[in-house]
């Protein structure tokens, strides 16, 4: 294919400068995160002598080890029982097409235009009433129904696209729905579940809202909930607060970095399915 | 689980919203007074008029750009290139939209990175501190907005322009065509199911937006970046008007769907 010399360099210019403002707030607040704790910096710009205690000094600020605890429990408590749901929902509404399939599949694609602070306030209301606020329960439970619209949706994509040869196969060999489930068709969704996994995983480290108004105490929410606490009690000392931020990011950086094509494409084809 | 923390939910904010009350004392029934309060108290519509503002920058354009710089990939970096490209501009979607709102928060502040750049290409007169003022704080958090989704857009759209046929692109190249003679006559027809898919996600996102909006200025200055997000949350939690802030949540549910509609019946008429 041929493109001209001048369309060539236009066109990669545009492309780097894109790249230039998606990467620069990075570097920028990176750059602030080693400056003298409690001064003013500028935006851009080498610190003359960095302060690299400054992630030690965040670290212990934001009761970091009580954070990572509290949030790598709320993923093991949140994603392996949607995994468990929605890959049975999925399978019942997608493959074997059970009576009212339809209905259920309706209600699950409308809640997934349900912003979640339309439903906060119930939430709210009734976890109070059975004591459950300010437990982390308080968080695994709505989370685990919300992410159910698309977890739900996007299982049944892929079991609606399995060829219905091997079922029928299956079947023929005498294989109880049960044997059907577990040794035939989640050998073969290993894929779509581990990058469904990984995405839910993302999304609860990140989850501010639900956090934010159920968990009174800081170190008790999600990674994203516990950063808004930070911010409050640190705005005012930029370079920490940048080295806090850091903290938190990294990880889901390293894990998009690692699992980069199977997040992009699980988002991806979540969002067309969807 | 889906009922009792979900659908349940959605049926009790519709019903809160017909009450006035306080969350914990009586509830007395009030009609549909507190949908007139929303209509009538300027500060609480203001957020609506606020998120559809919020539409255009969290979803027209970086819907658009996103396609533009797709079509740019496909044509000037097929190769290496263009997939560290699209790595790095979706890298913002992974983030938490909090550390993205400190992030920018602290970029768009006086002696920010931005009011840096200003300065340095000879702009020093306009600088500012972005989110405290009244008329740039709503099209700062915008800005933030377009870094968010500009990524997951240009990957969405760039991978569905990898599957459309390329003998159509070498045969309109054959004729000499130029780049906007190809985006215009083959890529966006072409890729109007995507472009749908892509709108519908980030229309979502911009009229529910609530984490970038409360890190960054918190609905401030005055009321000029507060969305239904926020105030719903503001309404509820801190000032207690359960009722005023779920006939807002209402709203903002209906809002959604009212949109989202006619961008899927669009889409639904393309696939037939």
């Amino acid at each position: 294919m041929k493109v001209g010399r001048f369309e060539l360099f236009a066109g990669r210019t545009l492309l780097l400068a894109l790249m230039a403002f998606t990467i620069l707030p990075f570097s920028s607040i990176f750059l602030t995160a080693l400056a003298p704790s409690n001064t003013l910096p500028r935006g851009f710009e080498w610190p003359a002598e960095p302060q690299w205690g400054n992630f030690v000094l965040a670290f212990k600020q934001a009761h970091m080890p009580a954070l990572l605890v509290s949030s790598t429990f709320l993923v093991l408590a949140i994603v392996p029982v949607s995994l468990v749901i929605s890959t049975m929902a999925g399978f019942a509404i997608g493959l074997l097409r059970i009576p009212g399939a339809n209905v259920l599949l309706f209600l699950f694609v409308f809640g997934l235009t349900i912003p979640f602070s339309g439903i906060v306030i119930p939430i709210y209301i009734l976890e109070r009433a059975v004591h459950l606020y300010n437990t982390r329960l308080a968080l695994v439970l709505p989370l685990i129904a919300l992410y159910m619209p698309f977890a739900v949706f996007w299982m049944r994509a892929h079991f609606v696209n399995m060829p219905a040869e091997i079922t029928d196969a299956a079947r023929v060999d005498g294989a109880t729905t049960w044997d059907l489930f577990w040794r035939i068709h989640i050998p073969l969704a290993r894929a779509p579940v581990s990058s469904l996994g990984i995405l839910m995983s993302i999304w609860t480290w990140n989850h501010l809202l639900l956090a934010l108004v159920l968990v009174e105490d800081p170190t008790m929410r999600t990674m994203a909930g516990a950063l808004g606490a930070f911010q409050g009690h640190y705005a005012t000392d930029i370079p920490l607060l940048c080295a806090g931020t850091i903290l938190i990011l990294v990880p889901t950086l390293v894990v998009f970095v690692l699992f980069q094509r199977q997040i992009i494409l699980a988002l991806l084809q979540g969002a067309v399915k969807g | 689980m889906y009922a009792v923390f979900v659908l349940v939910p959605i049926l009790l904010t519709i019903l809160y919203s017909f009450y006035h009350w306080n969350g914990v004392g009586p509830m007395t029934w009030v009609g549909l007074k507190n949908y007139v309060s929303v209509f009538q108290n300027p500060n609480l519509i203001e957020t609506v008029f606020n998120a559809f503002w919020l539409v255009v920058w969290f979803s027209f354009i970086p819907v658009g750009l996103g396609l533009v710089v797709a079509s740019v990939m496909h044509r000037v970096a097929t190769g290496r290139f263009g997939a560290i490209a699209r790595t790095v501009l979706f890298l913002p979607q992974v983030i938490a939209l909090v550390a993205a709102g400190i992030i920018w928060g602290w970029l768009l502040a006086l002696p920010g990175l931005i009011n840096q750049i200003l300065e340095a290409i000879g702009l020093g007169a306009i600088t500012r501190a972005w989110l405290g003022d009244f008329d740039w704080a709503l099209p700062s958090v915008g800005v933030i907005g377009i870094w968010i989704l500009l990524g997951f857009c240009t990957v969405l759209l760039s991978t569905a322009m990898a599957k459309i046929d390329p003998a159509l692109y070498e045969s309109a190249r054959l004729d000499g065509s130029s780049w906007l003679q190809e985006f215009l006559a083959i890529t966006v027809p072409l890729l109007r199911y995507e472009i749908g898919v892509c709108l519908t996600v980030t229309v979502i996102n911009a009229i529910a937006a609530f984490d970038i909006v409360y890190v960054t200025t918190a609905g401030g200055p005055g009321n000029s970046t507060a969305v239904p997000g926020l105030q719903i949350y503001i309404l509820a939690f801190t000032q207690r008007a359960v009722g005023l802030a779920s006939a807002l949540a209402v709203m903002l549910m209906a809002l959604v769907i009212v949109i989202i509609l006619p961008i899927q019946r669009l889409n639904r008429e393309v696939s037939l």
